[in-house]
């Protein structure tokens, strides 16, 4: 049996933060992008004492590269917003759709909510797990380029809520 | 491979005794997400991470932290006993008075300019972690009328893949503040057993003489579904 989760409390910020956390790759890194957005409640305010994690593949698609952290973590700031600088995923290979893993934590949430991250400017055509999500709901996943880079608002519950999956 | 599904061991996200539930939680199902290879990998970080004293939060200022000082220590596993080995742990609690070094926490009881309250190490080869801090208080919150959090140290776990990441919190045993702390309830009003999980146990063992008593909490991540038996070897 397995250890129950908890939440991560009002006071996360002085224990998870790191200060490279949002820096998955340095400044300067070929293809770098910024991922931001707002983690949004069930009245449309924002969560100011949310984590974002991200877990994704280097740029090429690989797991296995060892100069390529590939872990995100970024708290939310007073307007429940965040941002993480990184590169996008390369597709792993086995017919997946470039993706981003992500886990929002938050004062509120007894366990951790796993929700992904797509690319509107990639193909997601053949994406079996974009498949499975009710097509109403996808566009909750795909994050758009814009000159500040590609927005992933995180919407707990309510109209537009994000799409969260059971891992 | 795949990681058993552990569900039941965790709360429901929708748990009305814990108010700050009810906007924070999804209302449209969940969609099962298979586990390929972006689920099965996770980050590997090393010691570099670590500062010198991260373990022992007794010894990051330059004077000593008010309060019992504790050893809390434990053993990592997926549960099929296997050890979690080279895995970052990372804590953060209130200090001995139930006060966290937050800006949010205002309630009267004073900060401690002697503790942080944070902890991190990795876990050595056979999956044991330990840090050295001090016990901390209970403190009180707004969830209910005079409602006080038993005392905990929030736990913070990577695992070996994306799909075992577990933050939850460590209590301690006996404590008169379980029956009406939601925290823990979420867990105990399904499962009694599985709340017991959650509670370490006094070590007399591995208290150090004229210096710390000493707790040990292990730590159950989800392990890997069975795998086709083979045929035993003759």
């Amino acid at each position: 049996m397995t250890t129950p989760s908890q939440t991560v409390g009002p006071y996360l910020m002085i224990g998870l933060p790191w200060p490279d956390g949002p820096t998955v790759v340095p400044e300067g890194t070929p293809g770098r992008i910024r991922l931001y957005g707002k983690v949004i409640d069930g009245e449309g305010e924002a969560v100011p004492d949310a984590l974002i994690e991200t877990w994704q593949a280097d740029a090429g698609g690989s797991f296995e590269n060892g100069d390529f952290r590939g872990f995100g973590r970024a708290p939310t700031n007073d307007d429940g917003d965040w941002e993480i600088f990184t590169v996008k995923p390369g597709a792993i290979g086995d017919g997946q759709a470039p993706h981003i893993d992500l886990n929002v934590f938050a004062r509120g949430m007894l366990n951790r909510c796993v929700t992904r991250i797509y690319f509107a400017d990639e193909d997601n055509g053949g994406d079996p797990v974009l498949a499975t999500v009710p097509e109403a709901r996808r566009d909750t996943l795909l994050v758009h380029p814009s000159d500040d880079g590609y927005r992933f608002n995180v919407i707990l519950q309510g109209e537009g809520e994000t799409v969260f999956f059971k891992l | 491979m795949t990681f058993r599904d552990d569900s039941e061991s965790h709360p429901p996200l929708d748990y009305p005794g814990y108010k700050s539930t009810r906007l924070r939680h999804p209302k449209q199902p969940l969609i099962l997400l298979p586990q390929r290879l972006t689920e099965l990998t996770g980050p590997v970080l090393g010691e570099d991470r670590l500062g010198e004293l991260d373990h022992d939060l007794t010894r990051q200022h330059d004077g000593e932290p008010q309060g019992q000082r504790i050893i809390v220590h434990g053993h990592v596993r997926e549960d099929d006993g296997r050890p979690v080995r080279d895995t970052l742990v990372e804590i953060w609690q209130a200090n001995a008075g139930g006060r966290y070094r937050h800006r949010w926490d205002t309630w009267p009881s004073p900060i401690d300019p002697n503790f942080t309250g944070v902890g991190r190490c990795i876990t050595d080869r056979e999956g044991y972690f330990r840090f050295v801090t001090i016990r901390p208080g209970a403190y009180p919150w707004g969830n209910h009328a005079n409602a006080w959090r038993p005392a905990h140290i929030h736990f913070s776990l990577l695992g070996r893949a994306f799909t075992q990441r577990l933050v939850t919190q460590m209590y301690f045993p006996d404590d008169p503040l379980f029956f009406q702390d939601p925290m823990y309830n979420s867990i105990a009003d399904r499962d009694k057993k599985a709340a017991e999980r959650m509670i370490c146990a006094f070590d007399y063992e591995s208290t150090e003489e004229q210096w710390a008593l000493a707790f040990r909490w292990d730590i159950v991540l989800r392990g890997e579904d069975a795998t086709p038996t083979e045929e035993p070897h003759a």
